[in-house]
Protein backbone atom coordinates (compact mmCIF):
# COMPACT_ATOMS: atom_id res chain seq x y z
CA UNK A 1 0.00 0.00 0.00
CA UNK A 2 0.94 3.53 -0.56
CA UNK A 3 3.26 6.17 1.65
CA UNK A 4 0.78 8.18 4.70
CA UNK A 5 0.79 11.51 2.85
CA UNK A 6 1.20 11.96 -1.07
CA UNK A 7 0.52 14.66 -3.26
CA UNK A 8 -3.18 13.32 -3.47
CA UNK A 9 -3.42 13.58 -0.25
CA UNK A 10 -2.26 17.19 0.04
CA UNK A 11 -4.61 18.34 -2.88
CA UNK A 12 -7.84 16.58 -1.22
CA UNK A 13 -6.67 18.42 2.25
CA UNK A 14 -6.52 21.85 0.24
CA UNK A 15 -10.31 21.23 -1.47
CA UNK A 16 -11.54 20.18 2.17
CA UNK A 17 -9.31 23.30 4.18
CA UNK A 18 -11.36 25.84 1.10
CA UNK A 19 -14.89 24.04 1.16
CA UNK A 20 -15.22 23.79 5.12
CA UNK A 21 -13.76 27.56 4.82
CA UNK A 22 -16.58 28.79 2.28
CA UNK A 23 -18.90 26.97 4.72
CA UNK A 24 -18.20 28.60 7.94
CA UNK A 25 -18.33 31.90 5.53
CA UNK A 26 -22.31 30.52 4.73
CA UNK A 27 -23.36 28.65 8.32
CA UNK A 28 -20.76 30.07 10.85
CA UNK A 29 -18.77 27.97 13.07
CA UNK A 30 -21.79 26.05 13.85
CA UNK A 31 -22.40 25.17 10.52
CA UNK A 32 -18.86 24.05 10.37
CA UNK A 33 -19.15 21.93 13.90
CA UNK A 34 -22.69 20.26 12.34
CA UNK A 35 -21.16 17.98 9.66
CA UNK A 36 -17.74 17.41 11.63
CA UNK A 37 -20.15 16.01 14.39
CA UNK A 38 -21.78 13.97 11.60
CA UNK A 39 -18.65 12.75 9.78
CA UNK A 40 -17.33 12.11 12.40
CA UNK A 41 -19.76 9.64 13.50
CA UNK A 42 -20.06 8.49 10.40
CA UNK A 43 -16.19 8.06 10.34
CA UNK A 44 -16.27 5.95 13.99
CA UNK A 45 -19.42 3.51 12.01
CA UNK A 46 -16.87 2.81 8.79
CA UNK A 47 -13.53 2.04 11.18
CA UNK A 48 -14.12 -1.56 12.08
CA UNK A 49 -15.09 -2.42 7.66
CA UNK A 50 -12.30 -0.63 7.43
CA UNK A 51 -10.13 -3.03 9.57
CA UNK A 52 -12.03 -6.14 7.86
CA UNK A 53 -10.54 -4.59 4.82
CA UNK A 54 -7.01 -4.30 5.57
CA UNK A 55 -7.25 -7.91 6.76
CA UNK A 56 -8.94 -9.19 3.92
CA UNK A 57 -6.55 -7.57 1.41
CA UNK A 58 -3.22 -8.78 3.81
CA UNK A 59 -4.62 -12.21 4.31
CA UNK A 60 -5.53 -12.60 -0.06
CA UNK A 61 -1.73 -11.04 -0.77
CA UNK A 62 -0.20 -13.45 1.53
CA UNK A 63 -2.54 -17.02 0.17
CA UNK A 64 -2.48 -16.21 -3.61
CA UNK A 65 0.36 -17.59 -5.21
CA UNK A 66 2.25 -14.60 -6.59
CA UNK A 67 3.50 -16.56 -10.34
CA UNK A 68 -0.05 -17.87 -10.77
CA UNK A 69 -1.61 -14.48 -10.47
CA UNK A 70 0.51 -12.82 -12.81
CA UNK A 71 -0.08 -15.63 -15.21
CA UNK A 72 -3.75 -15.33 -15.21
CA UNK A 73 -4.49 -11.48 -14.35
CA UNK A 74 -0.76 -10.30 -15.52
CA UNK A 75 0.33 -8.30 -18.52
CA UNK A 76 0.24 -11.06 -20.85
CA UNK A 77 -2.87 -12.26 -19.50
CA UNK A 78 -4.99 -11.47 -22.77
CA UNK A 79 -8.94 -11.15 -22.31
CA UNK A 80 -8.70 -14.63 -20.16
CA UNK A 81 -7.23 -11.99 -17.34
CA UNK A 82 -9.72 -9.37 -18.00
CA UNK A 83 -12.35 -11.88 -17.65
CA UNK A 84 -11.46 -13.40 -14.27
CA UNK A 85 -10.89 -9.83 -13.17
CA UNK A 86 -14.66 -9.31 -14.32
CA UNK A 87 -15.78 -11.91 -12.41
CA UNK A 88 -14.14 -11.89 -9.53
CA UNK A 89 -15.28 -7.84 -9.34
CA UNK A 90 -18.91 -9.20 -9.84
CA UNK A 91 -18.91 -11.87 -7.01
CA UNK A 92 -16.92 -10.00 -4.51
CA UNK A 93 -18.70 -9.18 -1.32
CA UNK A 94 -18.94 -6.31 0.65
CA UNK A 95 -18.41 -2.46 -0.25
CA UNK A 96 -15.90 0.03 -1.02
CA UNK A 97 -14.09 -1.17 1.98
CA UNK A 98 -13.30 -4.58 0.46
CA UNK A 99 -13.40 -3.81 -2.84
CA UNK A 100 -10.07 -1.14 -3.45
CA UNK A 101 -7.83 -3.27 -0.45
CA UNK A 102 -8.68 -6.55 -2.50
CA UNK A 103 -7.83 -4.72 -5.84
CA UNK A 104 -4.74 -3.11 -4.21
CA UNK A 105 -3.54 -6.48 -3.11
CA UNK A 106 -4.13 -7.86 -6.42
CA UNK A 107 -1.94 -5.49 -7.93
CA UNK A 108 0.76 -5.95 -5.65
CA UNK A 109 0.73 -9.54 -6.12
CA UNK A 110 1.15 -9.50 -9.72
CA UNK A 111 -2.12 -8.21 -11.24
CA UNK A 112 -1.74 -5.79 -14.42
CA UNK A 113 -3.92 -2.46 -14.43
CA UNK A 114 -5.53 -3.90 -16.97
CA UNK A 115 -7.38 -6.89 -15.38
CA UNK A 116 -7.56 -4.50 -12.31
CA UNK A 117 -9.06 -1.96 -14.10
CA UNK A 118 -11.55 -4.82 -15.52
CA UNK A 119 -12.06 -5.92 -11.66
CA UNK A 120 -12.80 -2.44 -10.07
CA UNK A 121 -14.72 -1.46 -12.95
CA UNK A 122 -16.97 -4.69 -13.10
CA UNK A 123 -17.24 -4.61 -8.82
CA UNK A 124 -18.83 -0.84 -9.15
CA UNK A 125 -21.17 -1.64 -12.63
CA UNK A 126 -22.42 -5.35 -12.03
CA UNK A 127 -21.46 -5.95 -8.76
CA UNK A 128 -24.63 -7.36 -6.85
CA UNK A 129 -23.90 -5.53 -3.34
CA UNK A 130 -24.31 -2.28 -3.99
CA UNK A 131 -27.43 -3.43 -6.67
CA UNK A 132 -29.30 -5.42 -4.06
CA UNK A 133 -28.79 -3.00 -1.40
CA UNK A 134 -29.56 0.24 -2.93
CA UNK A 135 -30.05 0.59 -6.35
CA UNK A 136 -33.17 -2.05 -6.87
CA UNK A 137 -35.01 -0.26 -3.68
CA UNK A 138 -34.86 2.93 -5.19
CA UNK A 139 -34.52 2.70 -8.74
CA UNK A 140 -36.38 -0.52 -9.48
CA UNK A 141 -35.74 -3.77 -10.42
CA UNK A 142 -36.42 -3.35 -14.06
CA UNK A 143 -34.21 -0.22 -14.21
CA UNK A 144 -31.74 -2.16 -12.23
CA UNK A 145 -31.48 -5.16 -14.67
CA UNK A 146 -31.91 -3.05 -18.01
CA UNK A 147 -28.86 -1.03 -16.29
CA UNK A 148 -26.60 -4.10 -15.56
CA UNK A 149 -27.24 -5.99 -18.83
CA UNK A 150 -25.82 -2.68 -20.73
CA UNK A 151 -23.08 -2.30 -18.40
CA UNK A 152 -21.85 -6.51 -19.28
CA UNK A 153 -19.51 -5.24 -21.85
CA UNK A 154 -17.73 -2.05 -19.91
CA UNK A 155 -15.43 -4.21 -17.56
CA UNK A 156 -13.97 -5.77 -20.46
CA UNK A 157 -13.61 -2.80 -22.29
CA UNK A 158 -12.35 -0.47 -19.37
CA UNK A 159 -9.59 -3.27 -18.96
CA UNK A 160 -8.17 -3.56 -22.59
CA UNK A 161 -8.37 -0.40 -23.08
CA UNK A 162 -6.57 0.56 -19.79
CA UNK A 163 -4.19 -2.32 -21.26
CA UNK A 164 -3.92 -0.79 -24.38
CA UNK A 165 -3.02 2.90 -22.97
CA UNK A 166 -0.71 1.33 -20.40
CA UNK A 167 1.77 -0.49 -22.87
CA UNK A 168 2.59 2.62 -24.78
CA UNK A 169 2.66 5.29 -22.27
CA UNK A 170 4.81 3.06 -19.36
CA UNK A 171 6.81 1.18 -22.54
CA UNK A 172 8.72 -0.23 -19.49
CA UNK A 173 7.82 -2.40 -16.46
CA UNK A 174 7.26 -0.17 -14.29
CA UNK A 175 8.13 -0.42 -10.08
CA UNK A 176 5.91 -1.36 -7.47
CA UNK A 177 4.43 1.10 -5.09
CA UNK A 178 5.87 4.30 -6.43
CA UNK A 179 3.61 7.17 -6.52
CA UNK A 180 4.01 10.01 -8.94
CA UNK B 1 -29.96 -1.93 8.90
CA UNK B 2 -30.55 -5.47 8.12
CA UNK B 3 -28.55 -5.18 4.78
CA UNK B 4 -25.69 -3.37 6.73
CA UNK B 5 -25.96 -6.83 8.94
CA UNK B 6 -25.97 -9.09 6.20
CA UNK B 7 -22.65 -6.52 4.65
CA UNK B 8 -20.72 -7.01 7.99
CA UNK B 9 -21.53 -11.03 8.05
CA UNK B 10 -20.13 -11.60 4.53
CA UNK B 11 -17.57 -9.10 5.33
CA UNK B 12 -15.97 -10.55 8.28
CA UNK B 13 -17.05 -14.14 7.52
CA UNK B 14 -14.47 -13.93 3.95
CA UNK B 15 -11.98 -12.26 6.61
CA UNK B 16 -12.05 -14.73 9.10
CA UNK B 17 -11.91 -17.51 5.99
CA UNK B 18 -8.70 -16.48 4.07
CA UNK B 19 -7.30 -15.82 7.81
CA UNK B 20 -8.41 -19.21 8.31
CA UNK B 21 -6.41 -20.67 5.20
CA UNK B 22 -3.36 -18.26 5.94
CA UNK B 23 -3.51 -20.28 9.40
CA UNK B 24 -2.78 -23.46 7.51
CA UNK B 25 -0.30 -22.48 6.22
CA UNK B 26 1.76 -21.78 9.46
CA UNK B 27 0.78 -19.61 12.41
CA UNK B 28 4.00 -17.34 11.01
CA UNK B 29 2.25 -16.70 7.84
CA UNK B 30 -1.02 -15.60 9.64
CA UNK B 31 1.11 -13.26 12.17
CA UNK B 32 2.77 -11.54 9.54
CA UNK B 33 0.18 -11.08 7.41
CA UNK B 34 -2.16 -9.58 10.64
CA UNK B 35 0.64 -6.95 10.59
CA UNK B 36 0.53 -6.19 7.67
CA UNK B 37 -2.93 -5.83 7.63
CA UNK B 38 -2.79 -3.77 10.79
CA UNK B 39 0.15 -1.79 9.69
CA UNK B 40 -1.99 -1.17 6.22
CA UNK B 41 -5.13 0.16 8.90
CA UNK B 42 -3.13 2.75 10.73
CA UNK B 43 -1.29 3.95 7.87
CA UNK B 44 -5.06 4.30 6.08
CA UNK B 45 -7.04 5.94 9.15
CA UNK B 46 -5.66 9.33 8.55
CA UNK B 47 -6.54 9.20 4.64
CA UNK B 48 -10.14 7.80 5.81
CA UNK B 49 -10.52 10.54 8.36
CA UNK B 50 -9.76 12.97 5.74
CA UNK B 51 -11.75 11.76 3.33
CA UNK B 52 -14.82 11.10 5.23
CA UNK B 53 -14.95 15.00 7.15
CA UNK B 54 -13.64 16.24 4.08
CA UNK B 55 -16.01 15.08 1.34
CA UNK B 56 -18.52 16.04 4.13
CA UNK B 57 -17.58 19.98 3.40
CA UNK B 58 -17.37 19.72 -0.53
CA UNK B 59 -20.58 17.77 -0.54
CA UNK B 60 -21.91 20.80 1.75
CA UNK B 61 -20.63 23.09 -1.00
CA UNK B 62 -22.55 21.70 -3.63
CA UNK B 63 -26.62 21.68 -3.36
CA UNK B 64 -28.23 18.51 -4.38
CA UNK B 65 -30.44 21.07 -6.84
CA UNK B 66 -27.25 22.39 -9.17
CA UNK B 67 -27.02 18.38 -9.68
CA UNK B 68 -30.52 17.73 -9.92
CA UNK B 69 -30.36 20.68 -12.33
CA UNK B 70 -28.32 19.90 -14.36
CA UNK B 71 -30.00 16.69 -15.47
CA UNK B 72 -32.69 18.24 -17.23
CA UNK B 73 -34.73 16.97 -19.97
CA UNK B 74 -31.70 17.93 -21.91
CA UNK B 75 -31.62 15.10 -24.61
CA UNK B 76 -28.77 14.18 -27.06
CA UNK B 77 -25.12 13.89 -26.91
CA UNK B 78 -25.15 17.40 -24.77
CA UNK B 79 -27.01 15.91 -22.27
CA UNK B 80 -25.45 12.95 -21.92
CA UNK B 81 -22.64 14.51 -21.21
CA UNK B 82 -23.95 16.89 -18.85
CA UNK B 83 -25.19 13.82 -17.20
CA UNK B 84 -21.80 12.18 -17.57
CA UNK B 85 -20.28 15.17 -15.28
CA UNK B 86 -23.34 15.94 -12.85
CA UNK B 87 -22.18 12.15 -11.96
CA UNK B 88 -18.72 12.73 -11.29
CA UNK B 89 -19.56 15.65 -9.24
CA UNK B 90 -22.75 14.26 -6.98
CA UNK B 91 -21.67 14.68 -3.46
CA UNK B 92 -23.28 11.76 -1.22
CA UNK B 93 -23.65 8.35 -1.13
CA UNK B 94 -26.07 5.83 -3.29
CA UNK B 95 -28.75 6.98 -1.96
CA UNK B 96 -28.41 10.17 -3.02
CA UNK B 97 -27.07 9.20 -6.46
CA UNK B 98 -30.07 6.71 -7.19
CA UNK B 99 -32.58 9.12 -5.73
CA UNK B 100 -31.48 11.57 -8.31
CA UNK B 101 -31.55 9.07 -10.65
CA UNK B 102 -35.10 8.49 -10.42
CA UNK B 103 -36.28 11.82 -10.15
CA UNK B 104 -34.82 12.16 -13.48
CA UNK B 105 -36.22 9.51 -14.78
CA UNK B 106 -39.78 11.03 -13.62
CA UNK B 107 -39.07 14.25 -14.16
CA UNK B 108 -38.60 13.81 -18.04
CA UNK B 109 -35.20 12.83 -18.02
CA UNK B 110 -34.26 11.06 -20.92
CA UNK B 111 -33.11 6.98 -20.40
CA UNK B 112 -29.83 7.16 -22.07
CA UNK B 113 -29.02 10.69 -19.90
CA UNK B 114 -30.18 8.55 -16.67
CA UNK B 115 -28.44 5.63 -17.67
CA UNK B 116 -25.24 7.72 -18.23
CA UNK B 117 -25.58 9.21 -14.73
CA UNK B 118 -25.68 6.36 -13.01
CA UNK B 119 -23.35 4.50 -14.77
CA UNK B 120 -20.40 7.81 -14.36
CA UNK B 121 -21.63 8.07 -10.90
CA UNK B 122 -20.56 4.00 -10.38
CA UNK B 123 -17.62 4.83 -12.17
CA UNK B 124 -16.02 8.08 -10.86
CA UNK B 125 -18.29 9.91 -8.05
CA UNK B 126 -16.09 12.23 -6.51
CA UNK B 127 -16.69 11.11 -2.81
CA UNK B 128 -15.86 7.62 -3.56
CA UNK B 129 -12.71 7.96 -5.88
CA UNK B 130 -11.38 10.58 -2.02
CA UNK B 131 -12.94 8.62 0.23
CA UNK B 132 -11.72 5.11 -0.67
CA UNK B 133 -10.29 4.50 -4.07
CA UNK B 134 -7.10 7.15 -3.28
CA UNK B 135 -6.60 6.04 0.36
CA UNK B 136 -6.37 2.34 -0.32
CA UNK B 137 -4.80 2.34 -4.30
CA UNK B 138 -1.58 3.08 -5.65
CA UNK B 139 -2.34 7.21 -6.45
CA UNK B 140 -1.24 6.62 -10.04
CA UNK B 141 -3.35 3.51 -10.52
CA UNK B 142 -7.06 5.87 -9.62
CA UNK B 143 -6.07 8.42 -11.99
CA UNK B 144 -5.26 5.86 -14.95
CA UNK B 145 -8.73 4.02 -14.02
CA UNK B 146 -10.79 7.33 -13.71
CA UNK B 147 -9.23 8.62 -16.99
CA UNK B 148 -9.58 4.97 -19.03
CA UNK B 149 -13.04 4.85 -17.91
CA UNK B 150 -14.16 8.01 -19.01
CA UNK B 151 -15.23 7.15 -22.37
CA UNK B 152 -17.63 4.29 -20.58
CA UNK B 153 -20.74 6.03 -19.86
CA UNK B 154 -21.01 7.01 -23.13
CA UNK B 155 -20.56 3.89 -24.93
CA UNK B 156 -23.37 3.01 -21.82
CA UNK B 157 -25.66 5.72 -23.43
CA UNK B 158 -25.19 4.69 -27.12
CA UNK B 159 -25.72 0.75 -26.27
CA UNK B 160 -28.95 2.46 -24.16
CA UNK B 161 -30.17 4.44 -27.12
CA UNK B 162 -29.85 1.18 -29.46
CA UNK B 163 -31.67 -1.32 -27.21
CA UNK B 164 -34.49 1.14 -26.55
CA UNK B 165 -36.20 1.22 -22.92
CA UNK B 166 -36.13 -1.34 -19.99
Amino acid sequence: MRKPIGWSTLVIAALVAVSAALVWRRDGTDGVLEILTHDLSLFGGILPRVLAGCLLGAFISEILPHEKVSRSLGPKSGLKGLLIGTAFGAILPGGPFTAYPVASALLAVGADFGATIAMVVSWTLIGYGRAVAWEIPIMGTDFTLWRIVISLPLPVLAGSLGRFVYVRMYPKPATKDDET
Amino acid sequence: MSAALLIDILLWGSVFGVGLIAFRRGPPVFKASLREGSMDFINIVPRIALGVIGSGYIAAIIPQEVITGWLGPDSGWLGVATAVLAGAATPGGPVIGFSIGTVALKSGGGVPQVVAYVVAWALFAFQRVILWEIPFMPARFVWFRCAVSVPFPFVAAAIAMVIGRP
